[in-house]
Protein backbone atom coordinates (compact mmCIF):
# COMPACT_ATOMS: atom_id res chain seq x y z
CA UNK A 1 0.00 0.00 0.00
CA UNK A 2 1.80 3.36 -1.17
CA UNK A 3 0.80 6.15 2.11
CA UNK A 4 2.15 9.61 1.11
CA UNK A 5 2.62 12.42 3.80
CA UNK A 6 2.30 15.95 3.46
CA UNK A 7 3.15 19.14 5.49
CA UNK A 8 4.26 18.74 9.54
CA UNK A 9 3.29 15.08 9.49
CA UNK A 10 5.56 14.67 6.20
CA UNK A 11 8.51 16.32 8.36
CA UNK A 12 8.04 14.53 11.36
CA UNK A 13 7.70 11.20 10.32
CA UNK A 14 10.56 12.34 7.72
CA UNK A 15 9.76 10.99 4.21
CA UNK A 16 6.65 12.06 1.47
CA UNK A 17 5.87 8.30 0.96
CA UNK A 18 6.42 5.22 1.60
CA UNK A 19 4.71 1.31 0.66
CA UNK A 20 4.04 -0.68 3.63
CA UNK A 21 3.07 -4.43 3.35
CA UNK A 22 -0.23 -4.48 5.34
CA UNK A 23 -1.15 -7.41 7.61
CA UNK A 24 -5.04 -8.79 6.14
CA UNK A 25 -6.15 -7.46 9.16
CA UNK A 26 -5.95 -3.97 8.06
CA UNK A 27 -9.53 -3.42 6.06
CA UNK A 28 -10.11 -0.02 6.90
CA UNK A 29 -8.26 3.56 7.97
CA UNK A 30 -9.03 2.89 11.25
CA UNK A 31 -6.78 -0.32 11.15
CA UNK A 32 -4.18 1.20 9.10
CA UNK A 33 -3.89 3.98 11.78
CA UNK A 34 -4.00 1.65 14.80
CA UNK A 35 -0.88 -0.95 12.35
CA UNK A 36 0.79 2.47 12.09
CA UNK A 37 0.71 3.48 15.65
CA UNK A 38 2.21 0.02 16.50
CA UNK A 39 4.52 0.29 13.76
CA UNK A 40 7.07 2.70 15.43
CA UNK A 41 6.94 5.33 18.35
CA UNK A 42 7.33 8.69 15.89
CA UNK A 43 4.13 7.06 14.11
CA UNK A 44 2.46 6.38 17.53
CA UNK A 45 3.39 10.36 18.34
CA UNK A 46 2.10 11.71 15.20
CA UNK A 47 -1.51 9.89 15.02
CA UNK A 48 -2.21 9.45 19.22
CA UNK A 49 -3.78 12.47 19.05
CA UNK A 50 -6.07 12.42 15.94
CA UNK A 51 -5.49 15.53 14.79
CA UNK A 52 -4.99 14.65 11.00
CA UNK A 53 -7.02 13.42 8.21
CA UNK A 54 -6.87 10.64 5.40
CA UNK A 55 -7.96 10.98 1.73
CA UNK A 56 -8.16 7.52 -0.06
CA UNK A 57 -7.02 7.62 -4.19
CA UNK A 58 -7.57 12.14 -3.58
CA UNK A 59 -10.81 11.81 -1.71
CA UNK A 60 -11.72 12.45 2.10
CA UNK A 61 -12.50 9.59 4.19
CA UNK A 62 -13.43 7.93 7.60
CA UNK A 63 -11.83 5.76 9.71
CA UNK A 64 -14.10 3.34 8.90
CA UNK A 65 -13.39 3.36 5.22
CA UNK A 66 -12.51 0.25 3.61
CA UNK A 67 -9.01 0.78 2.07
CA UNK A 68 -8.82 -3.03 0.45
CA UNK A 69 -9.41 -1.81 -2.89
CA UNK A 70 -7.48 1.62 -2.16
CA UNK A 71 -4.55 2.59 -4.41
CA UNK A 72 -2.49 5.23 -2.48
CA UNK A 73 -3.88 6.95 0.96
CA UNK A 74 -2.64 10.28 2.10
CA UNK A 75 -2.53 11.31 6.09
CA UNK A 76 -1.91 15.19 6.37
CA UNK A 77 -2.78 17.46 9.16
CA UNK A 78 -5.97 19.73 8.85
CA UNK A 79 -5.69 21.89 6.14
CA UNK A 80 -4.33 25.53 6.00
CA UNK A 81 -5.47 26.98 2.58
CA UNK A 82 -6.94 29.94 0.89
CA UNK B 1 -18.00 28.13 -17.21
CA UNK B 2 -15.38 27.08 -14.62
CA UNK B 3 -11.28 27.37 -14.63
CA UNK B 4 -9.57 26.36 -11.81
CA UNK B 5 -5.77 27.25 -11.62
CA UNK B 6 -3.10 25.66 -8.98
CA UNK B 7 0.06 27.88 -9.52
CA UNK B 8 3.67 29.18 -8.40
CA UNK B 9 3.43 31.89 -10.43
CA UNK B 10 2.09 35.29 -9.20
CA UNK B 11 -0.89 36.87 -10.71
CA UNK B 12 -2.81 39.55 -11.30
CA UNK B 13 -6.14 40.06 -9.71
CA UNK B 14 -6.80 42.83 -11.81
CA UNK B 15 -6.06 41.15 -15.11
CA UNK B 16 -8.29 38.21 -14.18
CA UNK B 17 -11.48 40.84 -12.75
CA UNK B 18 -10.89 42.78 -16.52
CA UNK B 19 -11.31 39.67 -18.47
CA UNK B 20 -14.63 39.17 -16.57
CA UNK B 21 -15.71 42.31 -17.49
CA UNK B 22 -15.77 41.39 -20.96
CA UNK B 23 -18.82 38.91 -20.25
CA UNK B 24 -21.76 41.52 -21.33
CA UNK B 25 -24.65 39.21 -20.42
CA UNK B 26 -24.22 38.89 -16.36
CA UNK B 27 -23.00 42.36 -14.88
CA UNK B 28 -22.91 41.00 -11.18
CA UNK B 29 -19.24 39.41 -10.13
CA UNK B 30 -17.57 39.33 -6.75
CA UNK B 31 -13.95 38.74 -5.98
CA UNK B 32 -11.99 37.42 -3.35
CA UNK B 33 -8.24 38.03 -2.73
CA UNK B 34 -6.53 36.50 -0.28
CA UNK B 35 -2.70 37.44 0.21
CA UNK B 36 0.18 36.87 2.55
CA UNK B 37 -0.42 39.00 5.95
CA UNK B 38 2.89 40.43 7.35
CA UNK B 39 2.50 39.35 10.97
CA UNK B 40 1.05 36.70 13.01
CA UNK B 41 -0.25 38.41 16.07
CA UNK B 42 2.96 40.91 17.12
CA UNK B 43 5.27 38.75 15.53
CA UNK B 44 6.61 40.25 11.68
CA UNK B 45 6.84 37.33 8.97
CA UNK B 46 9.12 37.05 6.58
CA UNK B 47 7.96 34.88 4.03
CA UNK B 48 5.25 31.77 3.53
CA UNK B 49 5.35 28.49 1.63
CA UNK B 50 2.52 26.53 0.69
CA UNK B 51 2.73 23.14 0.50
CA UNK B 52 -0.25 21.03 -1.55
CA UNK B 53 -1.62 17.38 -2.49
CA UNK B 54 -1.97 18.59 -6.29
CA UNK B 55 -4.44 15.53 -7.56
CA UNK B 56 -6.77 15.92 -4.40
CA UNK B 57 -6.80 19.86 -4.69
CA UNK B 58 -7.78 20.18 -8.23
CA UNK B 59 -10.19 17.49 -7.49
CA UNK B 60 -11.38 19.34 -4.53
CA UNK B 61 -11.71 23.05 -6.10
CA UNK B 62 -13.64 21.67 -8.66
CA UNK B 63 -15.97 19.93 -6.87
CA UNK B 64 -16.41 23.20 -4.73
CA UNK B 65 -16.74 24.89 -7.47
CA UNK B 66 -19.63 22.55 -9.45
CA UNK B 67 -21.43 22.52 -5.84
CA UNK B 68 -21.63 26.21 -6.56
CA UNK B 69 -22.91 25.63 -9.79
CA UNK B 70 -25.60 23.99 -8.71
CA UNK B 71 -26.99 26.31 -5.94
CA UNK B 72 -26.81 29.46 -7.12
CA UNK B 73 -27.19 31.08 -10.88
CA UNK B 74 -23.47 31.03 -11.92
CA UNK B 75 -22.53 31.82 -14.97
CA UNK B 76 -18.55 31.28 -14.36
CA UNK B 77 -15.71 30.84 -12.07
CA UNK B 78 -12.70 30.84 -11.47
CA UNK B 79 -10.33 29.86 -8.49
CA UNK B 80 -6.66 30.35 -9.10
CA UNK B 81 -4.96 28.75 -5.50
CA UNK B 82 -0.65 29.52 -5.26
CA UNK B 83 1.71 26.87 -3.51
CA UNK B 84 5.30 27.38 -3.13
CA UNK B 85 7.54 30.23 -1.82
CA UNK B 86 5.25 33.31 -1.82
CA UNK B 87 6.54 36.94 -0.50
CA UNK B 88 4.33 39.38 2.00
CA UNK B 89 1.44 40.95 0.07
CA UNK B 90 1.65 38.22 -2.45
CA UNK B 91 -1.64 36.87 -3.71
CA UNK B 92 -2.32 33.50 -2.66
CA UNK B 93 -6.12 33.04 -3.61
CA UNK B 94 -8.92 34.60 -5.88
CA UNK B 95 -12.09 33.21 -6.29
CA UNK B 96 -14.44 35.28 -9.14
CA UNK B 97 -18.25 34.50 -9.12
CA UNK B 98 -20.35 36.05 -11.55
CA UNK B 99 -24.33 35.71 -12.25
CA UNK B 100 -26.96 38.01 -13.05
CA UNK B 101 -27.34 39.49 -10.05
CA UNK B 102 -25.04 40.40 -7.04
CA UNK B 103 -26.76 38.10 -4.54
CA UNK B 104 -26.12 34.86 -6.05
CA UNK B 105 -22.26 36.08 -6.50
CA UNK B 106 -22.04 37.41 -2.83
CA UNK B 107 -23.18 33.45 -1.66
CA UNK B 108 -21.40 31.70 -4.33
CA UNK B 109 -18.15 33.22 -3.42
CA UNK B 110 -18.65 32.84 0.30
CA UNK B 111 -19.24 29.47 -0.27
CA UNK B 112 -16.39 28.46 -2.47
CA UNK B 113 -13.66 30.53 0.35
CA UNK B 114 -15.38 28.78 3.21
CA UNK B 115 -15.17 25.18 1.69
CA UNK B 116 -11.42 25.77 0.53
CA UNK B 117 -10.76 26.26 3.59
CA UNK B 118 -11.69 23.06 5.25
CA UNK B 119 -11.50 20.90 2.44
CA UNK B 120 -9.13 21.72 0.20
CA UNK B 121 -5.45 20.22 0.73
CA UNK B 122 -2.97 22.79 0.99
CA UNK B 123 -1.20 23.74 3.93
CA UNK B 124 1.08 27.13 4.83
CA UNK B 125 4.21 27.30 6.18
CA UNK B 126 5.39 30.83 7.86
CA UNK B 127 8.83 32.34 8.44
CA UNK B 128 9.70 34.81 10.75
CA UNK B 129 13.21 35.53 11.78
CA UNK B 130 13.56 33.11 14.33
CA UNK B 131 12.33 30.37 13.28
CA UNK B 132 9.38 28.99 10.98
CA UNK B 133 6.18 26.67 11.79
CA UNK B 134 3.19 25.40 10.26
CA UNK B 135 0.04 27.42 10.41
CA UNK B 136 -2.78 25.99 12.71
CA UNK B 137 -6.52 25.83 11.16
CA UNK B 138 -8.30 28.25 12.32
CA UNK B 139 -11.49 26.85 14.11
CA UNK B 140 -13.56 29.91 13.40
CA UNK B 141 -13.44 27.88 9.71
CA UNK B 142 -15.19 25.40 10.70
CA UNK B 143 -18.20 27.20 12.08
CA UNK B 144 -19.40 27.49 8.33
CA UNK B 145 -23.37 26.75 7.08
CA UNK B 146 -23.72 24.46 5.15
Amino acid sequence: MKIIYFAKIRELIGKTEEDIVLPSYVKTVNDLIVFLKDYNKVYKDILENNDFFTACDEELVDMDYDIRKTKEIAIFPPVTGG
Amino acid sequence: MIEIRIQSEHFDASKEIEKFQENKKNGAFVCFLGSVRDVNGDTPLKKLEIEYYPKMAEKVLKKTAKEAFKKWNLSQCLIIHRFGELNINDPIVLIITQTPHRKDAFQANEYIIDFLKINAPFWKKEYTDKNNYWVSQNKKDLDIII
